[in-house]
C-alpha cells in the first residue's frame, strides 16, 4: 500500500478541500516562519481518516489473533480491569495531592488500593514488604540488586559477584553489572536446570548472590532450589527471584518459602496488565525482614486512626527510583485483576496456563524435538533441529505460521537450545484455538517433509511479506526523503 | 560444514591460526552458520591486552547477540576493520577475509588447552 507521503496532493487540506483564509506571513511574524516549506504530505481530512483506518486493519493483536508469546509480549487484559483504571474518581486525581497539607484526605482510595496490593502481594509471594514504585521488571531488577548492594555494605561485606544462570534472561546480568558487580554464568545441566556442580565450584565470600527466573526460561522448575539457597545462604548472599515466570507459580509456590530474600513482579505477565510497544509498565518489588530497610520512599502506611499516609522517613532507604507512586494506572488494573479472581481464581490462572503448554507438550514432542522431555510449567521449549536439517529452519516456521493466522511463538531464544521455538499458550486461550495452533505446526512439519524449497515463500497473504532482515539490521533508512544509495 | 585442519578451536567456536609469536584469530564456519545473518560486530582495540577465553567481540546477527572469546592471552596488534562496513564477510569468509583481529602472545604454551581439527569436529559431534 501507498504511504501518506506518496498520496500527497499540493493544496489538498480540511474536509472540504478548503484553503485556510489566513495569510501565513500575517499570522506569524516574519522571524518565527520557516525558510522554506515543512515537508508534510497534503491531504484531506477524509484521505487521511482513510490512510490510518486502513492501515490499523492490518493489525495484529491479541484482539484478533492467538499470541503463542506469552505472557512475556502479549497477554488477554480483561476488559473489566481497563473499565476500573478509566474511572474518573482515579483518572481525575492529581498526582501532587498527597503532598499538600491535608490533600491526603481526597487521595485515601488511590492510597488503600497501593496499601493493599501491597499486602495481597505479600500473601501471594511470601515477601515481607512491596515497593509499588518501580516503572517496569527491568527497573525493579534493578532496585532489588541496589537494596542488595545496600545490605552488604551496610554488614561490611566485600562481595564482587552476581551468579546468574546461562538461560537467564538478558537483564539479569545487565542490572548485575549497572549495579556495580560482576556476573558469573552457570551452565544448564542434562535436565536443562542449573548445574549444581558447577554452581558450588563458583560459590566464595566474594559472592554477592544469585538471580534466578523459577521455572526457568526452559518452562522448568529448578527442584533443587532449597540445596541452591543453602548454598548462596552459607556465604550471606542473597536469593534474587525474577518473576517472570511468576504466572506458573501462583497460589502453587511462594517465592518467599522456597529460600528467596528479593523478587520483582511483572504485572503484565502475572496481573496481565497492559504491556507491548513500550508503554508504562509496574514491576513491584518484594523483600523479606532483612532488606525491609533499604526499600525505596515513599511507602504506604496506615495510621491509628485508620487513615492512609505517605512515610517518607526511612533512613536506611536507597531512596527515590522514581517519581511519584509508580505507575499507578496499571498497578490499579493489577489490583482489580486480583480482586476479580480471588484466591481460586488466581490458582486456576497458574493451573490453566500449565496444563495448556503441557497438552502442547504432548500433542507435538514426537513430531518436534523437545530438548528435555519432562514436564514442564507455563512454557515449552522445543527445538526445530529435525525441520532445519530437511531445509525448514525455525524462522521459517515462524513465518509460516502468520499464514496459519498464528503470531509466531518465540525463536532462537532461549540461545541454549538450538533452532529454539517456544511456545506459551496462557491461561485464556480455548481448547479448540490450541487445537488449531497444534495442527499449523504439524503441517509445518509436512511441509518441511514435502515440499522444504518452499520454506522461505511464507508468509504469502500479508501485505508486507517476507522483509530482508538483513538489510534492515545494516541500513535501515527510516527517512522517507533520505533516498537510499 | 567447513573445519580448517591447520587451525586449532575452542568450545566457544573460536578459532585460531598461529604463526610464530602471533596468531590470528576469528569464529569457526559452525558458529557462523549458527548466528545467522551477521549484522553488526563489536571490535577491541589494538593495543588492548586479552587473556585466554577471556571476552574479545562481539557480534549481532538476526537471531542473538553473542560475545565472542579470545583463543589465547595476549596483546591486540591489529583488528579487521572491513568487519565494520561489512560484518557479513564473517559469514561468506569465515577463516579467510573474516578473520577478526591478530593477536601478539604472550603464553604459547596456551595452545594445549585447544582443540585440533580433529577434536573440534569430534565435539561438533558429541554437542549435535
Amino acid at each position: 500500500m501507498q504511504l501518506i507521503f506518496e498520496k500527497s496532493v499540493p493544496g489538498q487540506r480540511g474536509f472540504l478541500n478548503s484553503r485556510s483564509d489566513v495569510d501565513v506571513a500575517v499570522a506569524f511574524p516574519a522571524e518565527l516562519a520557516r525558510a522554506e516549506d515543512c515537508p508534510l504530505p497534503e491531504l484531506s481530512e477524509l484521505e487521511v481518516v482513510r490512510h490510518y483506518t486502513n492501515l490499523s486493519k492490518y493489525n495484529f493483536s491479541i484482539d484478533t489473533h492467538f499470541y503463542p508469546l506469552g505472557s512475556c509480549t502479549m497477554k488477554y487484559n480483561p476488559k473489566f480491569c481497563e473499565e476500573i483504571a478509566q474511572l474518573p474518581e482515579f483518572t481525575q486525581l492529581h498526582p501532587l495531592l498527597p503532598q499538600l497539607r491535608h490533600g491526603d484526605q481526597f487521595v485515601q482510595g488511590a492510597l488503600e488500593v497501593l496499601y493493599e496490593l501491597e499486602k495481597w502481594m505479600c500473601e501471594m509471594t511470601g515477601m515481607d514488604a512491596i515497593t509499588m514504585q518501580p516503572l517496569a521488571g527491568a527497573h525493579g531488577e534493578l532496585t532489588g540488586v541496589m537494596m542488595m548492594a545496600a545490605y552488604h555494605k551496610a554488614r561490611g561485606n566485600d562481595k564482587r559477584y552476581i551468579i546468574v544462570p546461562d538461560s537467564a534472561h538478558g537483564t539479569n546480568p545487565a542490572t548485575a553489572r549497572i549495579a556495580g558487580y560482576e556476573t558469573i554464568a552457570i551452565p544448564s545441566d542434562a535436565n536443562g536446570v542449573m548445574d549444581l556442580e558447577k554452581l558450588k565450584e563458583c560459590i566464595t565470600d566474594e559472592v554477592a548472590g544469585l538471580m534466578l527466573t523459577c521455572p526457568n526460561t526452559h518452562g522448568l522448575f529448578n527442584s533443587d532450589i532449597d540445596k541452591i539457597a543453602e548454598m548462596i545462604h552459607a556465604v550471606d548472599g542473597i536469593m534474587y527471584y525474577d518473576g517472570a515466570n511468576l504466572n506458573a507459580i501462583l497460589g502453587r509456590c511462594r517465592p518467599g518459602d522456597i529460600g528467596f530474600d528479593v523478587m520483582h513482579i511483572n504485572t503484565h505477565k502475572t496481573f496481565t496488565t497492559p504491556h507491548g510497544g513500550g508503554g508504562p509498565g509496574a514491576g513491584p518489588v518484594g523483600v523479606t525482614e532483612k532488606l525491609t530497610p533499604y526499600l525505596p520512599v515513599s511507602r504506604v502506611i496506615q495510621k491509628e486512626d485508620g487513615a492512609y499516609a505517605l512515610k517518607y522517613d526511612y533512613p536506611d532507604t536507597i531512596g527515590y527510583i522514581a517519581s511519584f507512586y509508580g505507575n499507578f494506572g496499571i498497578l490499579l488494573r493489577a489490583y482489580a485483576y486480583i480482586l476479580l479472581l480471588g484466591e481460586e481464581g488466581l490458582r486456576a490462572v497458574s493451573d490453566h496456563a500449565v496444563l495448556n503448554a503441557n497438552y502442547i507438550k504432548e500433542c507435538l514432542k514426537g513430531i518436534y524435538h523437545l530438548p528435555f522431555d519432562r514436564r514442564c510449567m507455563h512454557e515449552v521449549v522445543f527445538s526445530a533441529k529435525n525441520q532445519a536439517e530437511r531445509g525448514m529452519h525455525a524462522l521459517d516456521i515462524a513465518k509460516f505460521l502468520i499464514d496459519q493466522g498464528f503470531h509466531p511463538p518465540t525463536v532462537y531464544f532461549p540461545l541454549t537450545v538450538k533452532e529454539s521455538i517456544m511456545i506459551e499458550p496462557t491461561e485464556t486461550e480455548s481448547k479448540a484455538t490450541i487445537d488449531a495452533f497444534i495442527e499449523a505446526m504439524m503441517a509445518a512439519d509436512q511441509l518441511s517433509r514435502s515440499a522444504p524449497e518452499q520454506a522461505h515463500q511464507f508468509p504469502a497473504t500479508t501485505p508486507v511479506t517476507r522483509p530482508d532482515e538483513v538489510k534492515a539490521a545494516r541500513d535501515l533508512n527510516t527517512s522517507y526523503f533520505q533516498k537510499t544509495a | 560444514m567447513e573445519i580448517e585442519d591447520h587451525l586449532l578451536y575452542t568450545k566457544e567456536h573460536e578459532w585460531v591460526n598461529i604463526d610464530g609469536d602471533e596468531a590470528t584469530v576469528g569464529i569457526s564456519d559452525y558458529a557462523q552458520e549458527s548466528l545467522g545473518d551477521i549484522t553488526f560486530v563489536e571490535l577491541p582495540a589494538a593495543g588492548d591486552d586479552v587473556e585466554q577465553f577471556g571476552e574479545l567481540a562481539s557480534v549481532e546477527s538476526v537471531k542473538a547477540a553473542s560475545d565472542i572469546f579470545s583463543p589465547m592471552s595476549g596483546q591486540i596488534l591489529e583488528v579487521n576493520e572491513d568487519l565494520n562496513d561489512d560484518p557479513g564477510i564473517i559469514n561468506k569468509s569465515p577463516y579467510e577475509k573474516g578473520w577478526i583481529v591478530r593477536l601478539s602472545l604472550s603464553d604459547i604454551e596456551e595452545k594445549n588447552n585447544l582443540m585440533t581439527a580433529e577434536e573440534y569436529e569430534r565435539f561438533l559431534e558429541s554437542t549435535g
